[in-house]
This record gives structure tokens, C-alpha cells and sequence, in this order.
């Protein structure tokens, strides 16, 4: 079956006075209809570029580099002309961003703004399209919704304000939701709703998801798949049991390994991971993380390490070439 | 312990801000950020404050060091009355008090150099430059930052070498008691593991005492000994951080719990998802605050508003109904 979006060799980088920043520099994922994957990495690594790239909403000075295939439904967006692009952008794959304040517009009623959408990729009248708002706001758990449609985005608190992003986002029942750190804004009892409304949604309505997250609690909750980035490359990529209970990759290693759990104390020290995330003007040869591994050796610093299959993830290092290894995670975790 | 160990002690304090409204400016409101807080800190603890945005944890960390004027309420300080304090006896008593903010950009003047940042504390209590530029060094030294970092500005430093910066300052003075106020909420999580280890050091080598504001229970609880939970303006629950995980007896510290996503897939408990935002400060509910958004709540909770009462083993829970277990999971709602 083929996937419903399959990303090869994704290269987008941005010419800068500074020179050139390989914000994303090669990387490969799949989702098949109906799916989920989650992109986790820190900050710069490349994961909302990504999300960007998909969407075909990279500006100047970014440009997605020749070589590229963003194959959705068949057809190759990176080679798409604008004018088609439009038309599936809000219709087939939709987008919902971290702060929803500044993704509405504060002079129109959230009605009108969620009308306004179905309009554009819908041959419907006025009426019907605020039929349609009403019906969205009531979908995704807005209390009255008939009355609320006349709100403007000031008078909604920020969890609602998501809803109507999402009510916005779903209006034309897209194949492909690419929600971009859709909770970070919001209090955790917020963003549990709102999580639970994501899941209820995907289960109700089918479409697949690309949630794009620096929240691993978030992936572990939200996503099947899981893509993990550093220096942007995808470095460990697979279920996201496995990836949890086994990482294969030392940086996803690392990170599980920072994060306290709930109920853990300071007695117990914090793995950090020694000094910062490099520069993206120039990434280190080879391994990109090999100046902050633990486990790092002579290889590392010839020669680039691919994605090796470790089934069922596949990991960007050289200590899987012999197989799965075993991290210090397993013990700690259970 | 002893009552000769608290450090801080604070009484009923609260801190009302007035709302104005129109070309007059009359106050037509008073928005209760902190009301009515009774809460005592014991030397060499770290006492973590966790709530929501606006449930009054960073207002009262900054009124607990009186940079801001409390509404009503007493302040003791090392066995002084902070209030009845000025002048110079107030800024010998700063000495000993100090605060670590989030947002290391807006908290470093981006004109003054790292030398200057860190030794102004040293200036304004009449140390000379030779000494305080001795003392800065083995400051930044102590908080990981190079003997050169003295002579650069804050923009050559990324976020989390930044906060170290804060750090630095802070600690600068010898002080006995740090307010850190969301210390590590806008750092990537490698770097953000690094902060916490290094403020468990720090506490240890210069005999510090913390209060931790953060709205990150899993980290909150990690590095504080004991623990109060805030819900609008007033502490809900408090207890050792193990205690509080363990048993937690406030429904809101329950709901926070299971909304709190962690990196471990599978392991799902029973989500308490609350309903509906927090309601406005300006205008809290009658009885228990909590009780619009309670699962459990009960026509009393409107009425009469519950006091935080100990239930054994110096956990105290502002509940009428503390400690009830809470059934199901709410069905998905606004």
C-alpha cells in the first residue's frame, strides 16, 4: 500500500547574509493514511521546517532543495505550482500552529473566520458555511456553539481558541492534520483536554496525523510512529514503545534519560547532555552529535552514519552496525 | 523539626492588584492574585510553589521578598518583620534574599557585560571593583561559565548559559534564600537537566534555601522537599513531594497528576480531565475556588470554603471532601 505522504531526501535550507543554514538536511518518513507520527527534537533542530516544507510554506531566503519529493496522495508537492498547492493546502493537509492568538485574525468573529475557510475550499454559500462553523465549533467541544461563532478570538481563553484552530483545521475533512506544538502554550489540564480531543477526533474522522513536538510525554501519549531529529537529521526513527523502551540512538537515549518523572527526587542526578546543540551554519562533520555522545569513537568522526536498521527502528549511529544495543535506559525505565 | 528552623514564615498574606477601568481610572475591582497564604520555609529545604498561569505562584514568590508591597499578611525573615523594614535595614536584608527569573532576556540588561551583571549586586553594597571582580570569577566559575564570560554580553550566550548567568547574579551576594521562578520552563530539556542539577549542587555547597516556582509537576517534585499546590490565589495542598505524589488528596492535585503526559507509553492512568479554564480572579468563586471545575464538588463547596487542614504526616489539603477518590473519567466536554 503506498503511504499517503512519503517524504524523500527533504533538504531546506535558508541562504542567509550569514551563510547557509541546513535547517533540514535530508531526511526520509512515511505516514500511511490514517496514521500517526510524531517529530520530537529541541529547539532548531528542524522539526517545524519540516512541518513548513510539507505544507509548501517556506519563504525567502528558505528554498526546498532540488532532489526533494514530498509525494502526497501521488502527486509531488515540491514540484506542485502554486495555484494547485492553494487547493490542497486547507483542504487535503491542514495545519494547526503553537499560538493560536497570532494564527487568528483579531478583527473577524471566529464564526466568520471558520466559515471563511470552508468557503474557499467548498463550492457552498454564506448560510450553509456557518452552518458548517457551528457544527465544527460543536464537534470540537465548544458550549454553545451557536452563540459562541459571534465571539471574537480576545473574548475566547486560550484552550477554546485552540479548539476553534482545530474546528478551523478539520472543517474540510483533510486526509493529513500537521499540528505543530499544538499544547505547548497551554496548562497542562488545558492541554489535556485538548489532547483528548485530538485522539477523539483521529478516531472519529480517520485523518492521519504529523504532530511536530519538543514533548515527548505528548508523543508517548499521541503518536504510533516516532521521528526523532537532532542538527536536522532524523537520528532514531520507529514504534514508539520501542523507542521508549529501547532507544537505539544515544541522543534518544540521552533524552529520556534528562527528563524527571513524575515522583523522581534530586537524590537521584539528571543525565544532562554535555554542552549545546551546534550551530546550524555548520553542523559537525560526520556524526552530528558525536561531540556531545558518551559513547563516541574514531568512526564517529570519519564518517556520517546512515539509518541502520535495528528492527523494528532504524538509528543513525554507528554502534548499531552490529545490531541492537542495549542502553543504559532499559533498567531505569521500568 | 524545630521552630527555631524557619527561615521565612509568612501569615495571611495576599496580594491584591486594583482593576481600573475608564478615563478616570477608578478601581472598579481588585484582581486576588495571592489570598491569604500561610506557609512556612525551613532552612536548607527547597519548598516548590506549583499551579497554573495565574493561580499566583510567581506573585507571591516576588511578595514573600516584598518586591512587591503585600495587600495584608505578615512577612518574618530569619525572625525580622520584612514589612516593618526600610531604608538601609531592608537592603541589608536583600542581601540574604534573592530571586532567579525565567526569562534570562529580559532579565539581563544587553548593554552591561557579565562582569558588570553579576558584581552589581557586589556595587550596590559598597564592595571595590578589585574585590568584586575577584568575587565575580569565582562565581561564573562555580555556576560553569568561563573566567572569560566576564568580559562578554548576554546575547553571545545561548539560553541555558544565560540562566547560569542568573544564577551567578544571585547567588553573587551569599545569599540564604533563593526565590527561583520558573527557572528552567524555557529551556530544551538536555539543557534544562543541567540547570537542575546544577541548582541541586549550588544548594548543597552554599547552604541555600529555595522556593521553586513552576508549573512543571514532575520537576517541581523532583527538586523540592516539600511541596504546595496553588489553585487562584490560595494553596490547595502541601505535603513532601513524596507524600503529595503518593497520596495526593486535593481533587485539582489529582487532576494535575494524570494531566501531567509522561514519557512512558502504555503506562496510562485514569485521566482526570478537568472541565472548562480557570475561572477569573477578579471575580473566584464563593465557597471552595476550586468547586466550579471540581468532579466531586457538592452543594457545601459553594458555600463554605474549606481550609487547609492537616491530614497526617504534615499533609495539609483545602478540601472538604479531601483524600475521595476520584471514579471514572469525565466525558469529553468544553
Amino acid at each position: 500500500m503506498t503511504p499517503l505522504l512519503a517524504v524523500e531526501n527533504l533538504r531546506t535550507w535558508f541562504y542567509t547574509r550569514g551563510g547557509v543554514i541546513r535547517a533540514v538536511d535530508g531526511i526520509d518518513f512515511s505516514i500511511p493514511l490514517g496514521g500517526t507520527l510524531g517529530v520530537v527534537g529541541e529547539s532548531g533542530c528542524g522539526k517545524s521546517v519540516t512541518a513548513l516544507s510539507v505544507m509548501q510554506l517556506i519563504e525567502a531566503p528558505g528554498r526546498i532543495e532540488d532532489g526533494t519529493k514530498i509525494l502526497f496522495d501521488g502527486e509531488d508537492l515540491a514540484k506542485l505550482p502554486e495555484g494547485r498547492m492553494a487547493k490542497i493546502r486547507g483542504n487535503d493537509i491542514s495545519m494547526i500552529f503553537q499560538e493560536p492568538m497570532t494564527s487568528l485574525n483579531p478583527v473577524f468573529t471566529v464564526g466568520d473566520q471558520i466559515a471563511e475557510a470552508v468557503k474557499l475550499h467548498q463550492s457552498v454559500g454564506s448560510k450553509d458555511a456557518m452552518d458548517r462553523a457551528v457544527e465544527m465549533m460543536e464537534l470540537v467541544g465548544i458550549p454553545s456553539p451557536a452563540q459562541r461563532v459571534q465571539d471574537y478570538p480576545h473574548q475566547l481563553s486560550g484552550g477554546m481558541r485552540q479548539r476553534v484552530m482545530i474546528a478551523m483545521a478539520l472543517s474540510c475533512n483533510p486526509k493529513l492534520l500537521i499540528a505543530d506544538e499544538p499544547t505547548t502554550a497551554l496548562d497542562v489540564t488545558v492541554q489535556a483536554q485538548i489532547l483528548e480531543l485530538m485522539k477523539e477526533l483521529r478516531e472519529r474522522l480517520g485523518m492521519a496525523i504529523l504532530l511536530i513536538t519538543h514533548d515527548l510525554g505528548v508523543v508517548a501519549e499521541m503518536v504510533d510512529e516516532v521521528a526523532v531529529m537532532y542538527a536536522g537529521r532524523i537520528v532514531e526513527r520507529g514504534p514508539v514503545a520501542d523507542i521508549f523502551e529501547s532507544p537505539q540512538h544515544p541522543y534518544t537515549e540521552a533524552l529520556l534519560d534528562s527528563i524527571p518523572l513524575l515522583g523522581m527526587r534530586y537524590t537521584q542526578r539528571l543525565k544532562a547532555i554535555r554542552g549545546v546543540v551546534p550551530s546550524p551554519l555548520e553542523w559537525p562533520e560526520a556524526c552530528r552529535f558525536a561531540p556531545r555522545c558518551d559513547y563516541v569513537f574514531a568512526k564517529c568522526l570519519a564518517e556520517d552514519p546512515p539509518l541502520l536498521r535495528v528492527p523494528p527502528q532504524e538509528s543513525a549511529c554507528w554502534l548499531c552496525q552490529s545490531g541492537r544495543r542495549v542502553p543504559r535506559t532499559a533498567e531505569a525505565l521500568v | 523539626m524545630i521552630a527555631a528552623d524557619v527561615l521565612l514564615k509568612a501569615r495571611g498574606v495576599k496580594k491584591y492588584f486594583p482593576v481600573r477601568k475608564g478615563i478616570l481610572k477608578r478601581t472598579v475591582g481588585q484582581l486576588q492574585a495571592v489570598d491569604g497564604v500561610d506557609l512556612d520555609v525551613f532552612r536548607g529545604e527547597t519548598v516548590g510553589l506549583v499551579g497554573e498561569s495565574g493561580c499566583g505562584k510567581s506573585t507571591l514568590g516576588r511578595t514573600l521578598l516584598r518586591l512587591l508591597e503585600p495587600t495584608a499578611g505578615e512577612i518574618e525573615f530569619d525572625g525580622v518583620d520584612v514589612l516593618r523594614l526600610g531604608g538601609s535595614d531592608l537592603k541589608g536584608m536583600r542581601r540574604h534574599m534573592q530571586i532567579v527569573f525565567q526569562d534570562s532576556v529580559g532579565s539581563l540588561d544587553p548593554r552591561m557585560k557579565v562582569s558588570d551583571l553579576v558584581g552589581e549586586g557586589l556595587r550596590i553594597h559598597g564592595i571595590e571593583r578589585k574585590r568584586r571582580d575577584e568575587v565575580v570569577i569565582e562565581v561564573l566559575e562555580r555556576v560553569g561559565l568561563s573566567a572569560e564570560s566576564a568580559g562578554r554580553y548576554p546575547h553571545q550566550f545561548s539560553g541555558g548559559q544565560r540562566q547560569r548567568i542568573g544564577l551567578a547574579r544571585a547567588l553573587v551576594l551569599r545569599p540564604k534564600f533563593i526565590v527561583a521562578d520558573e527557572p528552567v520552563s524555557a529551556l530544551d530539556v538536555s539543557i534544562q537537566s543541567q540547570v537542575l542539577n546544577l541548582l541541586v549542587e549550588l544548594k548543597h555547597d552554599f547552604n541555600l534555601t529555595y522556593l521553586f516556582v513552576a508549573h512543571d509537576l514532575a520537576v517541581v517534585g523532583y527538586i523540592s522537599d516539600r511541596v504546595a499546590v496553588m489553585y487562584l490565589g490560595k494553596v490547595v495542598e502541601l505535603a513532601t513531594s513524596e507524600e503529595l505524589f503518593r497520596r495526593p488528596l486535593h481533587p485539582y492535585t489529582m487532576a494535575l497528576l494524570s494531566a501531567n503526559p509522561e514519557p512512558v507509553p502504555g503506562r496510562k492512568r485514569q485521566r482526570v480531565v478537568l472541565q472548562g479554564d480557570v475561572p477569573s480572579p477578579i471575580n473566584p468563586p464563593s465557597g471552595c475556588r476550586f468547586r466550579t471545575r471540581c468532579p466531586i464538588a457538592q452543594p457545601i463547596c459553594a458555600e463554605v470554603e474549606p481550609l487547609l487542614e492537616d491530614h497526617g504526616a504534615s499533609h495539609g489539603a483545602a478540601c472538604h471532601f479531601a483524600g475521595t477518590p476520584i471514579e471514572g473519567t469525565p466525558a469529553l466536554t468544553g
